[in-house]
């Protein structure tokens, strides 16, 4: 039962990064009907970005480490999403009229573009998050040891997806979203600027997307160029698991699939662990492709 | 001489998302015959086209094509029964050739695979060159000879909607549907279309089509079924439906029997 | 002659007789760009006729080596014997993966298709059934043996390789002209009218999957007899972007367009060497400018060209 607990709270904090980074999917997804395939190295972004600022900057010793992190998760989510906002401005938008797989080509060039620029600024190798940030303390709950780290990575997603859900059902910004989510033309008609809604998209879900790859590498302690795929790859499948195109759906398949990833590698078996997140995918895709959350809908013939 | 008819649909019945797009609609259609299938837009007529031709599978209800089921068949076997179909709108392969598009109706008639393409086997080219005649004929059929190397989306509108029937007839149907074949159509093309409609049926091919300009629908079919909401409200000869009330109704300001504009 | 025969037989001559002046090391190049191409040719038969977005290639490809591999190493059957033997392996592993997918639409099909190459991968990984050698993989791969001559320099492999790069082209071409490639071709271009047409398009495009997996299972015999030891590393999901990055940018659906994708994407970076770390950098960033300005790729298909016989009113179709 303890090991079963640990592997939950696990599971809970790995799923609240993933379901960061199934955002910035289903968000895409949802307004363009495009699978951004550079989320995933945006990601990665983020974690080098925040190791980089983590230290050069040394802000953790200046604020502490609870205010230092903070500040720097702001300005890595900051600059993650100028990234993104460009990367709309470079490989999306000339494609907008094109046939949707020219765009999925894109989006995947975009891709090898990003990881292979990350591995020649920062190098082929691992990299380490300095360690000593925050104190490597457990407090006991119910008889069991949780890291205080999980706790806070948990919180940290936990407020950011209810701040975004709050922005999208609260502000003018968020209704158009939603809106052109449901119907761009229609959008276009009630006179909303689709484009400031598309670089909207584009600069809230790298934002998130930069502040997950951070919180890996404050969670795990290392980095490397390659890991914007696999991520990417399980946020992805959340993002199908909950109902592509939805937004409560991709935090609820992000937490999902961290539990049954966390819970799969504990009593089936570790090697496979990778695998498993795929093979959800895959029987998604074949029984229930519109996810959790999603509806069903039949193609105009 | 079966007296069956060619085509029957018993209670067709189909829904989406609680919208009933078509039901409970009973009809046959005779061989020989050309039959129009009318009513209001959003009425269920291309429904029921999709749902002859495999693209739907019904709710509730059967569809008999010369006495045998085929409401979960899948399309192409259909097709390969002797049902050719149009679409509403246009789907050609746009940048094939008028040539290769016909070819594509030819494809269930022939049965070389990967391995005869791959040898070229003495009947597999005798096949190809089959297929081409056929295609060039169909093609000169519709009138579209000349234009046999033209890339399809270079073809005018009224041009497309003819290969398409090229495509169809190319598949030696016996039953042949069209889905508003004078849509976009000017009035010289469309009187064209009309005699092409009639000597396509003189071919013995049976004709069910779905079309707005109510005069070529009076001039050429020899029964009309009427849709409305879903519902069949009329069939009968054209000469019935002109003067049938509920049909008058249905078509609101349709003032007289000859308001063919608002049909 | 017309000047692109005259071309094409210049190619061969060239290809023919350039390894006399080659070193092993440029021999080992072209090997390279030859094992490449034959493999983006079976892909292209998925994703360039059918347009089905398919990034898995690399796990057929392993199917193959390592069904090679494992039959040679433990029972001793004859590389060249085992050539039809792992293509039927790939092309089953296909048709059992293919499916179940078959219909998902393009960018759900590329992903469930990355998905499938990596579990092949963590399979091969984990040393499945205790049959491919975990991590390390398999070694002590014999070479192939013709006639009673081994095959083991590089030289003597070039020829292999490209004498299976001709019979490939020569085949896919008659391929590709025919009633098959004309249905996968009505495929891409719409499959809702090409089932509408009479083509069963569930059943062309397995097939598709099925043939470029057999080719590619049979490249897998040449590599893994070339190399006598594979492992997992050799079958990333990166070999797959290369194959697919080749016919794209090489022009998808035209078999002149992905051999000169193979010769760009695998040489170029050989021939500038400083080049070579940042080949997939540039790659990415071809990819997306392609898709921008030349959506088609370098070399297109060019169209199809019928010989009509018929009554004097006739003309011939060009071009």
């Amino acid at each position: 039962m303890q090991l079963f607990f640990e592997q939950l709270t696990n599971g809970l904090a790995v799923g609240g990064i993933y379901a960061l980074i199934a955002l910035g999917y289903t968000m895409v997804y949802g307004v363009l009907k495009l699978i951004n395939f550079a989320h995933g190295d945006l990601f990665t972004i983020g974690a080098y970005l925040g190791l980089t600022l983590l230290v050069s900057m040394g802000l953790t010793s200046h604020l502490g480490p609870l205010a230092g992190i903070l500040v720097l998760t702001i300005m890595v989510m900051g600059l993650v999403a100028v990234i993104g906002a460009l990367l709309e401005r470079v490989a999306y938008r000339p494609l907008r009229t094109s046939p949707r797989l020219s765009a999925v080509v894109s989006a995947l060039g975009a891709s090898i573009f990003f990881q292979n620029a990350i591995m020649l600024i920062y190098g082929a190798r691992f990299r380490v998050y300095p360690h000593d940030i925050l104190p490597v303390t457990s407090i006991t709950l119910f008889g069991v040891q949780i890291p205080v780290m999980r706790i806070l990575l948990f919180t940290a997603s936990i407020v950011m997806m209810a701040g975004l859900y709050f922005f999208v059902q609260r502000t003018r910004t968020g209704t158009a979203i939603r809106a052109a989510a449901i119907d761009q033309g229609a959008a276009k008609l009630m006179g909303i600027d689709v484009n400031r809604v598309i670089m909207y998209v584009f600069l809230i879900g790298p934002a998130l997307g930069g502040a997950a790859g951070m919180m890996v590498g404050l969670y795990y302690g290392q980095i490397n160029f390659t890991m914007g795929w696999v991520y990417g790859l399980k946020a992805f499948t959340a993002a199908i698991l909950g109902g592509i195109g939805n937004i409560p759906g991709a935090m609820l398949g992000g937490l999902l699939l961290g539990v049954i990833e966390a819970l799969g590698a504990t009593y089936i078996s570790l090697a496979w662990k990778d695998a498993i997140s795929f093979l959800v995918l895959i029987l998604i895709l074949i029984f229930r492709p519109t996810g959790i959350l999603g509806e069903r809908v039949a193609d105009k013939v | 001489m079966s007296n069956q008819p060619l085509l029957r649909l018993a209670d067709l019945t189909k829904s989406f998302g609680g919208v009933m797009a078509v039901n409970r609609v009973s009809f046959d259609v005779d061989s020989g015959s050309i039959v129009g299938l009318i009513g209001p837009n959003g009425a269920g007529k291309t429904t029921v086209f999709n749902l002859i031709t495999g693209n739907y599978r019904p709710d509730k209800g059967e569809i008999l094509f010369d006495g045998q089921s085929i409401a979960t068949m899948r399309t192409h076997r259909i097709v390969s029964l002797g049902i050719a179909r149009t679409f509403q709108t246009i789907r050609l392969f746009p940048n094939m050739s008028a040539l290769e598009n016909v070819l594509a109706g030819c494809h269930c008639r022939m049965r070389s695979g990967v391995i005869g393409s791959m040898l070229r086997l003495p009947w597999q080219k005798r096949e190809e060159r089959q297929a081409l005649e056929t295609a060039v004929a169909e093609l000169s059929f519709v009138g579209l000879r000349q234009q046999l190397d033209q890339v399809a989306r270079n073809l005018s509108y009224g041009n497309q909607r003819l290969l398409e029937i090229a495509r169809a007839l190319a598949t030696r149907p016996r039953f042949l549907i069209l889905d508003e074949p004078a849509g976009g159509m000017n009035d010289y093309e469309t009187q064209v279309l009309v005699d092409l409609i009639l000597q396509i049926r003189d071919r013995g091919i049976t004709v069910l089509l779905i079309e707005h300009d109510m005069n070529l629908v009076m001039k050429i079919c020899d029964n009309l079924v009427v849709l409305e909401y879903g519902i069949l409200i009329a069939q009968g000869t054209p000469e019935e439906i002109r003067t049938d009330q509920r049909v008058i109704d249905a078509y609101l300001g349709a003032p007289d029997a000859d308001g063919d504009e608002d049909f | 002659m017309k000047p692109a025969t005259l071309l094409n037989v210049c190619i061969v001559a060239v290809l023919l007789i350039a390894p006399i002046w080659l070193n092993a090391y440029w021999v080992e190049v072209l090997n390279s760009i030859g094992i490449y191409a034959i493999l983006a040719l079976s892909l292209n038969v998925i994703l360039g006729y059918a347009g089905l977005f398919h990034m898995g290639h690399a796990a057929f490809f392993a199917i193959g080596a390592y069904t090679t591999a494992i039959l040679n190493t433990q029972m001793g059957i004859p590389v060249l014997w085992l050539m039809p033997v792992s293509g039927l392996f790939a092309g089953l592993f296909a048709l059992l993966v293919a499916r179940p997918i078959i219909h998902l639409r393009g960018d759900y099909l590329l992903i469930v298709t990355i998905g499938i190459v990596e579990i092949v991968r963590i399979a091969l990984v984990n040393n499945v059934f205790g049959l491919t050698g975990g991590a390390n993989g398999i070694f002590g791969i014999s070479r192939p043996v013709l006639f009673g001559y081994v095959i083991r320099t590089s030289h003597d492999f070039y020829y292999l390789i490209f004498a299976f790069a001709a019979v490939t082209v020569l085949l896919f071409r008659r391929l590709e002209n025919s009633r098959f490639g004309r249905a996968l071709q009505y495929i891409r271009e719409d499959d809702v009218a090409a089932e509408g047409s009479g083509i069963n398009t569930a059943h062309y495009k397995l097939v598709a999957f099925i043939l470029g997996a057999f080719w590619a299972g049979m490249v897998g015999t040449i590599f893994a007899s070339k190399m006598t030891i594979i492992s997992p590393q050799s079958f990333t999901f990166w070999e797959s972007v290369i194959m697919f990055t080749i016919v794209i940018l090489g022009g998808s659906g035209s078999i002149r367009g992905v051999l000169l994708g193979a010769f760009l994407i695998i040489g170029l970076p050989e021939i500038f060497r400083e080049f070579a770390d940042t080949r997939m950098l540039v790659f990415g960033a071809a990819m997306v400018l392609m898709m921008i300005f030349r959506p088609r790729g370098l070399l297109p298909p060019s169209p199809r060209t019928y010989t009509l016989n018929l009554p004097p009113q006739s003309r011939q179709a060009g071009p």
